[in-house]
């Protein structure tokens, strides 16, 4: 068989961290990086005779994702221990979910290459997370505990995906949507979305799952599309050479793009599962789902296809959902603006984006631009009263000096000019000095219009009113 | 002052502090007197914070003479299961793992004692990690029965009822997993109070087995105890597990009198296998009980044959969980050399830990394992919710139970050291009130003729500590064994 | 036949991080396997349709807001540190993914 007779299944398991003020059991802070054990207290350093404490915002950010993601949430859950030895495991177990998780089912829908894909979920369970190793050159190594205790929500997929794009795109989405209901920043660099992913390949047709392999380590969007990649070329590769995969874990090393096994299926661990006895049955009832759910922002497909509907391109409504803040710009600009929302759409894609450093700034309530005043400026541009060119030039001044464009057009008198005489005057001077132009425009070359048009404005220095100079041009060359 | 504390009961302590009667600091060296010449002997004590308790007690008595109200424990000197994390005092669970161990935060019962006023003298011996039944699993030294200093005084909490039996301590902190508080509370002659099952917070409580452990008080009547309940019971937020409602009125209780009360009498706590002079005490208290008022009624829990076997799964199970985090990276004893971390592990943990850790360590690790769970922790858990229904289904028909706390009266240091199922079957009367998350009490109910104490034990339902207390104070009131001292070693 | 062998004895321990002397595994392997003989009398119980008693409380999980409380001091974090550099715990070199079974 070749090796294009074989088709890759993939399940990827994403790690979430929860953008709480505090960790999930306990009071230190949960906030990123500060120095070596700088956020830390009894219950998330593991002191012998500390307990845990559920803190009630990452459980209801764990029921926005599982709302969000349309799985069915447990109306009672449980915790359990899951037993290994890590120096980064404070406890020597993690309080994780087993076989009663917060959320079962559901599934993230995302687009790739226009086309919609869904990937379903089996399960979004929540877990804390473990202190960070780092590993120095002098032979020992050091552990932070920061991060320990750090609320995370573990999303484990079916193997619904088939290809190393589909698999980033997936993640890009998750990130998407975990920014959408403002539970994550999903920043992989950070680590605040992680994942592991299990691939397997089978021959085209077959429905039986390959043996698959567990890959750990793929932290950014790259190695996941490298390393899933390489792992199902690997995988082909032994195929075709009659072997068979073994099923085992294998750890990407990105910084020569291989992978390397890391223990074998005889190694796995035996996490010793049992339900946490420090922490009873967690239980969301019907009201707490309820206001939950009555929270939810719009979230990013449902977006992408009232976007659609106003007759945005697929690729347009792609970007405008790319981040909540991008879609809100844009609404809060349409509800303020006469022009069509095609037009908002481009420039807020041109000018905005390109101008903002973080997209998730653009409701930031000092944002140079803000949404009302990009309309006020669209609208004058639909209205003649600027031209696209110049537009773009307020555009820059507005984002510059945060000023609105009527200011700037009544102030500095940059609006068009629209007085035929004054345009005329200008056409005349042009057509006057350029008898050869003039005459091969005459006689038939019509492309030349746009040589006249190009000096008219650079007579008015950009000011004239295109429409207006084209119409007069038309009259004194006729 | 020295000799009058011998046998003084807390209670009155604190009324003589509180009316001036007595300064904390004389309380307190009085106690500090007899540690430095009888705690050779016994062996009750890991720590003495000789200065610690000094100048807290200076400062009660400071605060007496200005005239300021104090809690109702002002003044009086306790003593503390070195399993009760203390800030700033070394605490090891009775562990060479945790040997040098000094806690950057408090139990939250040790700081309602303080909060009451008690002054703490230091931390007492134990079983390491609770878990045994003579006290000759602490890694320190044994702790020796004041009634006879041959004898074991029963564990884990053996530190804790030997102080108070030898008046070490006006009153002390115990916990309870598998009956660590009420059988050394019998071996001992004291009284031992093992309250519902989240009842006092088991924050700061360096954990055995969570679903299990209750910490709870001695002292050296039913009332002692009662007021250290009083004390230390109550919501805690920062354990999952506590209960939301209130203490109890465990002193009043105490004195109430127990006319008109049903005493449930389990057929299967009087069966073969019990010492004939402990029997016959046990009887002797329940026709006491019934001159005092009380029906007896014959009751039956009928899966107490499985009560051991089910503990010890569970009980195992959760502490192979609870000590792996004593892997010599943020406290405790660490090997002195590893080149990987399966030697920092392996060497750390394997000198760290005494014999009847890691005999559980490996039974829990055993019982836990995939394809194991169901066969044997997942059963365990079934079986005690039976043993529980057993307790619903008895109380449907009395108010209290009453039973021997242990088969037999002390036995010798080293005697069962070699077989630890005989070990643990002595646990018999007292594994199934924890697995229920029943309250229980043991108090003395008479003396073999060879003058070592016999416990008698009274479990009441849920949240049912009133009850108890009521039976045990009827019985105290009525009998004069706790009135009975051991003789100061020589 | 003996319900436990040292060799399974010696996994446990290996996974339960105990480094254990082969006379205490031979006698490990003694008591466990009279301890589980004992145990075993569980089984013959027929427990089909009893839910298991996880917790010995009726209630549910209590909660926490999400308010931030008095952390320990980096000092303090470390200050039981049988090793440590700095503000970190030191262990000898973790290769990744190796150490964990």
């Amino acid at each position: 068989m070749s090796s294009h007779d074989y088709e890759a299944v993939i399940g990827l398991e994403a790690h979430v961290q929860l953008g709480t003020v505090t960790k999930i059991f306990s009071i230190s802070s949960a906030a990123f990086g500060g120095e070596p054990n700088r956020h830390t207290d009894p219950v998330c350093l593991g002191l012998p005779g500390a307990l845990p404490v559920l803190n009630r915002r990452a459980v209801d950010m764990a029921v926005r994702l599982g709302l969000a993601t349309g799985s069915r949430i447990r109306s009672r859950c449980r915790f359990a221990r899951k037993h290994y030895f890590y120096p980064d495991l404070p406890k020597g177990f993690q309080i994780s979910q087993y076989d009663e998780p917060l959320c079962e089912g559901g599934v993230v829908t995302f687009r790739l290459d226009g086309e919609v894909k869904q990937v379903r979920l089996v399960r979004i369970h929540m877990e804390d997370d473990a202190g960070k190793n780092i590993h120095d050159p002098s032979g020992v190594s050091f552990v932070d505990y920061n991060r320990a205790g750090v609320p995370l929500c573990e999303m484990v997929s079916e193997p619904d995906i088939r290809s190393a794009d589909e698999a980033a795109e997936y993640l890009r989405a998750i990130r998407t949507l975990v920014r959408y209901l403002g539970i994550s920043d999903g920043n992989m660099e950070e680590g605040s979305l992680r994942c592991d992913a299990n691939v397997s390949i089978r021959p085209r047709g077959e429905s039986k799952l390959g043996t698959k392999t567990e890959l750990k380590n793929i932290n950014s969007f790259k190695n996941v599309r490298d390393a899933i990649e390489h792992e199902i070329a690997r995988q082909k590769l032994l195929c075709g050479r009659g072997e068979a995969v073994v099923q085992e874990t294998r750890l990407w090393d990105p910084d020569h793009g291989i992978s390397a096994t890391m223990r074998s299926k005889e190694e796995a661990h035996d996490y010793r599962y049992f339900p946490e006895p420090d922490l009873p049955p967690v239980v969301v009832d019907e009201t707490w789902l309820a206001a939950a759910r009555a929270a939810l922002p719009e979230l990013p497909e449902a977006r992408h296809a009232r976007f659609l509907g106003l007759g945005l391109s697929a690729q347009d409504a792609s970007v405008l959902v790319a981040e909540r803040q991008i879609g809100d710009y844009f609404d809060q600009a349409l509800a303020a603006a006469r022009a069509l929302p095609k037009k908002i759409a481009n420039w807020v894609i041109n000018e905005v984006l390109a101008r903002v450093a973080d997209a998730r700034q653009l409701t930031d309530e000092d944002v140079p631009v803000p949404p009302a005043a990009l309309a006020e400026l669209v609208d004058l541009v639909e209205k003649g009263t600027l031209s696209g060119k110049l537009g773009k030039e307020v555009f820059g001044r507005m984002w510059q000096e945060r000023r609105r464009a009527g200011d700037i057009v009544a102030a500095e008198s940059v609006s068009l000019v629209s007085d035929s005489a004054v345009i005329e005057a200008a056409c005349r001077r042009v057509v006057e000095r350029s008898p050869d132009e003039v005459a091969r425009f005459r006689a038939g070359n019509a492309k030349l219009l746009g040589f006249f048009v190009g000096n008219v404005m650079k007579e008015t220095g950009g000011k004239a009113n295109p429409k207006i100079v084209n119409e007069i041009l038309r009259k004194l060359l006729a | 002052m020295a000799s009058h504390v011998r046998g003084l009961p807390l209670v009155a302590q604190a009324e003589g502090v509180a009316a001036g009667q007595w300064k904390s600091r004389d309380l307190v060296e009085a106690y500090l007197d007899r540690i430095a010449r009888l705690d050779k002997r016994i062996g009750a004590f890991l720590l003495v914070d000789v200065e610690g308790a000094r100048r807290k007690a200076d400062i009660i008595d400071k605060r007496i003479a200005a005239g300021e109200s104090l809690g109702p424990l002002a003044g009086v000197p306790v003593g503390l299961k070195d399993i009760f994390v203390t800030k700033g005092i070394e605490t090891t669970a009775g562990s060479k793992i945790l040997k040098g161990f000094v806690p950057p935060y408090e139990s939250t019962a040790t700081a309602r004692l303080e909060a009451a006023g008690a002054v703490s003298l230091g931390k007492l011996n134990l079983d390491e990690f609770a878990m045994g039944s003579s006290n000759e699993n602490s890694a320190y030294h044994p702790v020796r029965n004041p009634w006879d200093l041959e004898r074991v005084p029963g564990g884990s909490s053996g530190g804790s009822a030997a102080a108070v039996a030898a008046s070490l301590c006006a009153g002390t902190l115990g916990t309870d997993t598998g009956g660590s508080i009420r059988q050394p509370a019998s071996l001992c002659g004291v009284v031992g109070v093992k309250p519902t099952y989240g009842r006092v917070s088991r924050y700061g409580v360096i954990a055995f087995a969570s679903s299990l452990d209750h910490p709870g008080p001695f002292g050296r009547t039913v009332e002692d105890a009662a007021a250290l309940l009083e004390v230390i019971a109550g919501h805690d937020p920062m354990d999952s597990t506590s209960i939301p409602q209130p203490a109890g009125r465990y002193r009043q209780a105490s004195r109430a009198g127990l006319s008109g009360m049903r005493l449930g009498v389990p057929k299967e706590y009087f069966q073969a296998g019990m010492d004939a002079e402990v029997e016959a005490a046990v009887r002797a208290a329940l026709d006491e009980l019934g001159r005092l008022g009380a029906r007896l009624v014959p009751v039956s829990l009928p899966h107490t044959k499985y009560a051991i076997a089910t503990y010890y799964l569970i009980c195992t199970a959760e502490a192979s969980s609870n000590l792996a985090r004593y892997d010599g990276v943020r406290y405790g004893h660490r090997t002195a050399e590893a080149s990987s971390l399966e030697e920092l592990y392996g060497k750390t943990r394997g000198e760290g830990f005494g014999a009847e850790s890691k005999r559980r360590i490996v039974l829990g690790t055993y019982v836990l394992r995939a394809g194991y769970y169901e066969a044997y922790y997942g059963k365990a858990l079934r079986v005690r919710r039976l043993i529980a229904d057993d307790f619903v289904a008895a109380f449907q028909q009395c108010d209290a139970l009453v039973t021997p706390t242990s088969p037999t009266p002390a036995f010798k240091l080293g005697e069962r050291a070699s077989d630890p199922l005989q070990m643990y079957l002595a646990d018999i009367y007292t594994v199934a009130p924890p697995l229920a998350g029943v309250p229980a009490l043991s108090q003395c109910c008479g003396f073999t003729k060879s003058g070592l104490p016999i416990g008698l034990q009274t479990i009441g339902p849920a949240l049912g500590e009133e009850a108890v207390f009521r039976v045990a104070g009827a019985y105290e009131a009525a009998t004069d064994w706790h009135r009975r001292l051991p003789e100061d070693p020589a | 036949m003996p319900r436990i062998n040292p060799q399974e004895v010696r996994e446990i321990a290996i996974l339960a991080r105990l480094r254990l002397g082969d006379a205490e595994i031979l006698r490990l392997t003694h008591e466990l396997d009279g301890i589980l003989g004992y145990i075993e009398t569980v089984q013959a119980l027929d427990t089909g349709a009893v839910e298991p008693m996880t917790h010995a409380v009726p209630f549910d999980c209590p909660m926490r807001a999400d308010e931030l409380g008095q952390s320990l001091t980096v000092e303090q974090a470390l200050a039981n540190a049988p090793r440590r550099r700095e503000s970190s715990f030191e262990v000898p070199r973790i290769v990744p993914g190796t150490g964990v079974a």
